[in-house]
């Protein structure tokens, strides 16, 4: 069958169609809210934003994570800050505008009415925070301050310290947890969901596993909201947090749900490089050091002198020189490639000759140490501890890592999956940003949707099942996936191979880096589409996972997810593949200007690339919905 | 460089648990605490024997999933440092290094180096909030807030909840956090309205929890956060007046 991807949205003037849409929209009378059972799995900014807000509304929600605290989720880790379109700079800031920057950063690959609501509710989000508490950073005249981002001419983003997303998520967790206390949402820790229940073709529940009993269980609804995060950990090294995975959005995928773009991955320019084979993540450091911080490789290769001893002379500061408008504020696909192509030249600099040059001195001379220690100080000890090396005396080694995931589970307007009363939200949808991110957008998005997007059209849908009492979990749609789940957690305990679950999430990840990374051809996308079933394979037969299925097992709760990333490896490889051109964070070796810049083929490609799964072993097939742009026109993406 | 490792083992929440003994060779410098962990469980799978398990997600010292009490210091002996941050090169070559999970009564072991850190979530569910439901906020900009002050609410926001201030603490208190977060809010304008109610649910709470304070400090010298003791005088002061202020704002109808 071939899906029906209807986008439901709105017409007419862009301006008026989220209000339109929300006129138009039934509502749920408040006293019928509490006959509405929602689960939201997830609690990172996009969950728990979406679960303290239904909450309010008086729908009974049930919250997941297989997190210890909704306050660990990934969103902690968010440094730089989060983008909004306040004006309060008088720089020319606009709602128009910042939809404007989101649909040209994503290169074009981005649903317009999507990102035109995105910028308005932008400015409720800081509202928000503020006022649950969120310490915002301040000028001295006690308003808010902001500092501007890559891919912006305007500084139109929010921060507190470089722990913004600590700061909005503490702020979520907070909300949730106040209804929490009011016994109006039901939190459940260390309860992971490994897949979601579908009847008659619509969503009825999920089926969870207790991480600490090891007990499988199952949890109805009338809608399901999947706010799981990205799937960046596919590369093994990424910036991501150690257990962030697409377990969630992989068995709804299974299950019917279309993913979107899953070659959408976006590389980011300013991570600590790797600095040997036992690394276990990259971290980043935030794109705000971009502001300040001047990028720069020696302009002779194999230059082995400290950087204080190259002249000013023989310092080729590439990104100031190809892109004067932007300078070391282009986006982060443009700085990253460009970061790859001095490198592979052979002008990298470091003890692997890995990085580049982000050099703070100008800033320090400019502005003074302890301007720049307000700012950054918090990811100068970061690097420090971590390289041994002190950033204001000599300047930071950087390399892009793999850092979020614009693919994600297709969704319409109104955030629902191809399952009806099934949401993605957050990064675990395809939503937003097109082909490419820009910096403080995702944090944006996030809260966007849990805060005002979803409560709003998930009335529409509950008020037609008014009456309707939700499937019960002795309904056998509900025993059958236990069975599955039950039965394939005992495939993993008996397959007594021989080498751990990180070994092959590891040599997956080589894969992933070296033949769907930064630059893509089709020679090697074929050749990642026939490796990486083979190493699946041998993965299947010789993965060894220790101990019981009940109780703390952390081998067989990675075994799972490792062999998902297999699953959704190869789906990006074929789309990446498919998509015979360079767009966004998609960069096609084959299809770039003489130049090295990307070439779009708007002509061919431009739609959302949304993939069926078929079942096991069977190519998914691809749907496609068409975008059109009838505000902003696409062009070339230029930041010369 | 090689070191060995004394890992604290337990199957379970009710069971025994004891020290076993590992070695590891080819510790590099640049590779962090817990990356000797990961390597020492490949070869523990390899070899046949459980992993030790172990938590933390994040790994740059943000999320506060992390925390091992190493040679018998809560994240290890490098200051304003959580586990996740610390690196082989504050060790030497033949170093043995004892590797235990938070041991306070108030944070059961659930399996080898994992504990239940619960009651942290239990003391913010009791208050540790602005009540702001979605939707009504006013524009973000018309309380200024004077630059100190927010700082102020910074510093203290900044916990991470690993939890090490209790395992620090040689009465197992839950001072440093509940105070942080306390202030955190206390300070703001925003959470004026919600002061004292907050700080008595929150308190009491934390007193059902945890352990009493004698002014050790071991807290501030533990977190990896750096949150100043400061903060706990000023959740005192918050507590005594919350007693009379709350009386007040009721009528005095309490005895
Ligand atoms: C280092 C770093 C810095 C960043 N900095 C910025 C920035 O400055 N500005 C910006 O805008 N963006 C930034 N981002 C991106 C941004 O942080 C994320 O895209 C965003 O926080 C994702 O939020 P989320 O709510 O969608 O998912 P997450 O925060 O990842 O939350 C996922 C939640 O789902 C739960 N979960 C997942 N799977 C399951 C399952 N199967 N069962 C149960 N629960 C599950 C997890 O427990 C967690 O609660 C950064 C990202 C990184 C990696
Ligand atoms: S106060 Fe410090 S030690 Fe205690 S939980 Fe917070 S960050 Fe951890
Ligand atoms: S793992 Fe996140 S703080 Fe250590």
């Amino acid at each position: 069958m071939v899906l029906e991807l209807d986008s439901k949205s709105p017409k007419g003037d862009i301006k008026d169609r989220w209000d339109n849409h929300r006129f138009d929209m039934k509502l749920v009378n408040p006293n019928n809210k509490r006959k509405f059972d929602v689960l939201v799995v997830g609690t990172g900014l996009a969950g728990a934003a979406a679960a303290a807000s239904l909450a309010q509304l008086g729908y009974k929600v049930k919250a997941f994570t297989f997190h210890d605290s909704p306050r660990r989720a990934h969103s902690i880790a968010a440094q730089g800050g989060i983008n909004a379109a306040k004006n309060y700079k008088n720089d020319g800031d606009s709602i128009y505008r910042l939809f404007y920057d989101t649909v040209k950063g994503g290169d074009f690959r981005a649903r317009e009415s999507n990102v035109y609501r995105l910028a308005q509710v932008s400015v409720n989000i800081i509202d928000q925070c503020v006022a649950q508490g969120v310490p915002f950073a301040r000028e001295y005249g006690g308003l808010l301050d902001n500092r501007s981002f890559g891919g912006a001419q305007v500084s139109r983003t929010f921060y507190a310290r470089g722990q913004t997303g600590q700061q909005l998520l503490i702020g979520a967790y907070h909300a949730l947890m106040e209804q929490v206390s009011k016994g109006t949402v039901e939190l459940y820790t260390k309860t992971e969901l490994l897949d979601v229940v579908v009847k008659d073709g619509v969503c009825c529940g999920i089926v969870t596993r207790d991480l600490s009993t090891g007990e499988v269980r199952s949890f109805n609804g009338h809608a399901v909201l999947l706010c799981t995060g990205g799937y960046s950990n596919a590369f093994y090294l990424s910036t991501n947090a150690m257990n962030c995975n697409v377990t969630a959005a992989w068995r709804a995928h299974r299950k019917g749900a279309a993913f979107a773009n899953p070659c959408y991955t976006q590389i980011h320019p300013t991570c600590i490089p790797a600095s040997d084979e036992f690394q276990s993540k990259l971290t980043l450091m935030s794109e705000s050091l971009r502001n300040d911080g001047r990028i720069w490789v020696p302009k002779g290769f194999d230059d082995n002198r400290p950087a204080d001893q190259i002249p000013e002379g023989e310092r080729d500061y590439y990104l100031e020189r190809k892109y004067p408008a932007f300078g070391n504020l282009v986006p982060r696909d443009v700085a990253s490639r460009n970061a790859k192509t001095v490198v592979d030249e052979g002008r990298g600099v470091g003890p692997l000759k890995n990085g580049v040059f982000l050099d703070f001195s100008d800033a320090i001379n400019r502005l003074g140490e302890d301007v720049v220690k307000e700012r950054y100080g918090n990811l100068f000890d970061m690097y420090e501890r971590i390289t041994g090396e002190n950033p204001y005396k000599v300047p930071m080694r950087i390399y892009p890592a793999t850092h979020y995931t614009m693919g994600g589970l297709w969704v319409d307007y109104n955030l629902m999956t191809t399952i009806p009363g099934l949401y993605a939200l957050g990064e675990a949808n395809f939503s937003d940003h097109g082909a490419n991110r820009l910096g403080a957008s995702a944090l944006m998005q996030g809260l966007a949707d849990g805060y005002f997007v979803a409560p709003y059209t998930i009335g529409d849908y509950l008020s037609k099942l008014l009456g309707q009492p939700p499937v019960p979990v002795t309904d056998p749609a509900f025993a059958e996936a236990e069975a599955g789940l039950r039965d394939e957690i005992s495939m993993w305990m008996n397959v007594g191979g021989t080498k751990s679950v990180d070994h092959y999430h590891r040599e997956l990840g080589k894969i992933v880096w070296d033949r769907i990374g930064m630059a893509r051809d089709k020679n090697g996308l074929e050749k990642a589409i026939a490796e990486i079933p083979v190493l699946r394979e041998e993965f299947r037969k010789n993965v060894r996972v220790l101990g019981t299925p009940e109780g703390i097992n952390q081998s067989l709760e990675k075994v799972m997810r490792v062999d998902d990333f297999f699953e959704l490896a190869e789906l990006m490889a074929r789309d990446a593949l498919h998509r015979e051109e360079s767009c966004g964070g998609h960069f096609r070796v084959e299809h770039q200007d003489e130049e090295g810049e990307a070439q779009r083929d708007d002509e061919n490609f431009s739609y959302v690339a949304a993939w069926e799964w078929k079942g096991r072993g069977v190519p998914q097939e691809l749907n496609k919905e068409p975008l059109d742009f009838e505000y902003v026109h696409p062009a070339k993406r230029s930041y010369k | 460089m090689r070191v060995t490792l004394k890992i604290w083992r337990q199957a379970g929440p009710s069971a025994a648990g004891s020290f076993s003994t590992y070695s590891v060779d080819d510790v590099k410098d640049e590779m962090s605490f817990l990356e000797v962990l990961d390597v020492l469980n490949e070869r523990l799978t390899e070899a046949g024997e459980e992993p030790v398990a172990f938590d933390s997600d994040c790994r740059e010292g943000i999320c506060g999933t992390c925390g091992l009490m190493i040679n018998g210091q809560a994240h290890g002996p490098q200051r304003g440092t959580a586990t996740c941050q610390l690196h082989m090169r504050t060790f030497k070559d033949g170093d043995e290094i004892t590797v235990e999970p938070w041991k306070v009564a108030s944070f059961p072991i659930m399996r080898d180096l994992i504990v239940n850190r619960a009651p942290l979530d239990a003391i913010v569910e009791a208050g540790g909030f602005i009540s702001a439901d979605t939707g009504g906020a006013p524009d973000a900009n018309l309380i200024p807030i004077p630059k100190p002050v927010a700082d102020a609410a910074m510093d203290a926001a900044a916990c991470i909840g690993c939890g090490a201030c209790v395992a620090a603490c040689p009465n197992g208190a839950g001072q440093l956090f509940t105070s942080a977060k306390l202030a955190h809010l206390n300070l703001l304008p925003q959470g004026q309205a919600q002061r004292w109610d907050r700080t008595e649910r929150m308190v009491e709470t934390m007193e059902l929890f945890f352990g009493s304070c004698t002014n050790h400090g071991e807290c501030q010298e533990a977190c990896p956060k750096e949150i100043s003791i400061d903060f706990i005088a000023l959740m005192n002061r918050d507590y005594v007046r919350s007693k009379v202020k709350n009386r007040k704002l009721i009528g005095q109808s309490f005895p």
